[in-house]
């Protein structure tokens, strides 16, 4: 019994790493008024783009002279740069261009899916053999545990250490969103955009320079959930099943579940993973009623947002200038 | 003290154009399309190494090579279309309806159990009918429950519709396992392949000619709903300012509702034509994700159902030739998405210069002169 609850909480944390990265980044996009709906492309971009880091490291570097941490940083680095072209794309076409937000989000979820499921597709037939691509050595390094804590302290170690370091930077990062947004007088004019970028641009704050930003930088965090499913949940290899796009509008869910703060999402996101892996902890469930139960988070989320609408209290809308593009000219 | 900065005149000036003649306005999105096409050749290039105008040309005998494929080209053009159909008079509202996806699937379903539990026990024509009402009435009640909240408490339909998905696809993997043709395939496999009850009849000897008259008729229908009738008119109003529509007296609240049903059961009878007129079974890729592909077309066809018609084409050609050159050249069929998505890029970066005119400092200098 014990056992299988700390394997649901593990199983929980493991998913919920995922979609918090992806939601983390999106708070931040939303913050600055942009709906970015391409977040599981951004997500893909990510994922795909640190495992080809990882990829050619490891073959063109010669097996001794490889190091674990090269490895981490080379493929952290390409996801995160590569999700920030995501990012840049989007905004390039809604806040300079002006096209409306989601239909360039959507655009760029087909964009992303396609892009890193042909050059995985592409990877595993390199690969060869078992048609199956795997970086067992970056992927390890992602995954490596803190020594001590996470096998000599029994239960306790097994909740809370058992994870790979990027589990605990999705929630670092959590956190310094939140401080950036609450206390910080940039934070402050981001979410100022966001709100009503119309007054923020009359008082002075850069609209165009804020958004763009809080964009890039927000589709860079997201992209990480991307690198996390490829090289930690999966473990450094590659399949086309759309599962990352799944978990993609998760992490959108995960925001409006948060009511766009980051601390909420930190817990929001175990509690999606909880419920999207309940199903296999409950006894007696027959395969068809497992499906039902994995409507649980959205069912959720669905609950969240028409509490909130029916509260209307001020602290949980989204931002006021949500989804719209702004024009200085217009009025 | 210190040196007042010296302000310039911003580099470019951007107003909005009241309106454009036609002909610039397809000038510049063939212009657009244009860039689309040399930036996927030299995608297709650097990855392939192949001659791009090869590869076009392969797209194009790929999608019009043969009559039956040509058919299929028809068949997947009218299903896009049928769906982007359905979103114009949500769209047009100003009611961001993400949901078609799920809106589609749950037609899907109502289609596919009527196939499977009305169909072999009444006459076919009757069965067809039980079916399209059925698939209607369900893709209306998933838009009519995010329109209820919109128009009651004014949640944000963007993410209620995207939730509705998710909801729409786990309902639609409980029907496959509960229907499963062998236990543990969990594919529900072709209904009635025997009886071939209640899939479309082959009329002049064309399997999905009806697939096309149909969404032909519904897209003739909803030009003039739109464009002609009282409800047309209404959901203009309300899409331009809700306060306008109050004032002259109209019930915001009932038109948001009744168009966005009319816009589900469009989406759900694009899901009874994906069951009964094309692959006579139902999976959770019966949708296949064109029911976010038919919100950019709808967008981009700025909710004009004729338009539509040539951009659902240009978009299963796409696709169709980009399978086509993934078989041939030995890619895989991602490609295809990835085009796409350039091309929609290049097509929504465009819109820009049809909203708004961009003029530059030195240019306007010379005209001071």
């Amino acid at each position: 019994m014990i056992s299988q609850i700390v394997s649901l909480i593990q199983a929980a944390v493991y998913f919920g790493t995922v979609i918090l990265f992806g939601s983390v980044g999106e708070i931040l996009a939303e913050k600055s008024g942009n709906l970015n709906l391409g977040v599981p492309g951004i997500m893909y971009m990510g994922g795909i783009a640190g495992l080809i880091a990882a990829f050619l490291y490891e073959n063109n570097v010669p097996a001794a002279d490889q190091m674990p941490a090269v490895a981490l940083i080379i493929s952290l680095g390409a996801a995160f740069v590569v999700s920030m072209i995501g990012g840049l794309i989007y905004s390039v076409l809604t806040i300079t261009l002006r096209a409306n937000q989601n239909v360039t989000g959507l655009t760029l979820t087909i964009f992303g899916s396609g892009f890193a499921n042909f050059f995985g597709g592409s990877l595993n037939k390199m690969a060869g053999g078992a048609g199956q691509i795997s970086v067992a050595m970056t992927s390890g390094a992602f995954r490596t545990k803190i020594p001590f804590l996470s096998d000599k302290t029994g239960i306790f170690g097994d909740i809370f250490f058992y994870y790979g370091f990027l589990a605990y930077v999705a929630i670092v990062i959590a956190f310094v969103v939140r401080w950036f947004l609450n206390k910080t007088s940039v934070g402050l004019n981001l979410r100022a955009v966001g709100e009503n970028p119309a007054t923020a641009d009359a008082a002075g704050i850069n609209v165009t320079k804020y958004k763009y930003l809080a964009t890039c930088v927000g589709a860079g965090i997201s992209g990480l959930g991307g690198l996390y499913y490829t090289m930690d949940y999966i473990k450094g290899t590659w399949a086309t099943d759309g599962k990352i796009e799944q978990l993609g509008w998760l992490a959108v869910a995960l925001v409006i579940f948060a009511t766009w703060k980051p601390n909420r999402a930190i817990w929001g996101a175990y509690l999606f993973g909880m419920l999207s892996w309940m199903f296999y902890y409950l006894p007696g469930l027959t395969r068809s009623s497992q499906e039902i139960f994995k409507m649980l988070p959205y069912a959720v989320t669905l609950a969240v947002l028409i509490i909130v609408s029916l509260r209307r209290s001020k602290e949980s809308q989204p931002p006021e200038a949500l989804g719209l593009a702004y024009f200085r000219e217009d009025r | 003290m210190s040196k007042t900065k010296r302000h310039t005149e911003p580099l470019m000036h951007i107003t909005k154009r009241p309106a454009i003649a036609l002909w610039k306005n397809l000038g510049i999105r063939g212009i657009g399309l244009v860039l689309a096409l040399i930036v996927c050749a030299i995608v297709i290039y650097a990855v392939t190494k192949l001659n791009p105008l090869e590869v076009y040309v392969a797209m194009f005998k790929g999608t019009f090579g043969s009559q039956t494929r040509v058919w299929y080209m028809l068949r997947d053009t009218a299903m896009l279309l049928c769906i982007a159909v359905g979103l114009a008079p949500a769209f047009k509202m100003r009611f961001w309806n993400i949901g078609a996806e799920g809106q589609v699937l749950m037609g899907a379903v109502a289609a596919a159990a009527c196939m499977k539990y009305v169909a072999p026990n009444v006459p076919h024509g009757l069965s067809l009918v039980i079916m399209f009402a059925a698939s209607a009435i369900a893709g209306g009640i998933w838009g009519f429950i995010p329109s209820v909240f919109k128009a009651r408490w004014n949640t944000n339909e963007t993410l209620f519709t995207l939730m509705m998905n998710y909801i729409a696809i786990q309902i639609t993997s409980f029907c496959v396992s509960k229907w499963e043709d062998h236990y543990g395939s969990n594919t529900v496999g072709v209904i009635n392949q025997q009886t071939h009850a209640g899939w479309f009849p082959p009329i002049l000897g064309q399997q999905y000619l009806l697939n096309v008259l149909i969404v032909a008729v519904i897209t003739v229908c909803m030009y003039l709903y739109l464009k002609e009738s009282k409800h047309g008119f209404e959901i203009a109003v309300v899409g331009e300012s809700t306060n306008t529509a109050r004032y002259a007296a109209m019930n915001v609240r009932k038109i948001i509702i009744r168009t966005v049903i009319v816009s589900g059961a469009i989406c759900g009878i694009a899901g009874f034509i994906a069951v009964a007129g094309a692959g006579h079974t139902i999976s959770t890729s019966t949708a296949g994700g064109r029911g976010f592909t038919a919100i950019i077309v709808a967008w981009l066809s700025k909710f004009n159902t004729f338009i539509m018609t040539g951009v659902s084409a240009l978009i299963v050609f796409l696709q169709k030739g980009a399978i086509q050159i993934a078989s041939q050249f030995g890619l895989n069929d991602f490609v295809s998405e990835m085009i796409t998505g350039i091309i929609l890029f290049f097509i929504l970066g465009s819109e820009f210069f049809i909203n708004f005119k961009v003029r530059f400092r030195s240019s306007r200098k010379e005209i001071e002169k």
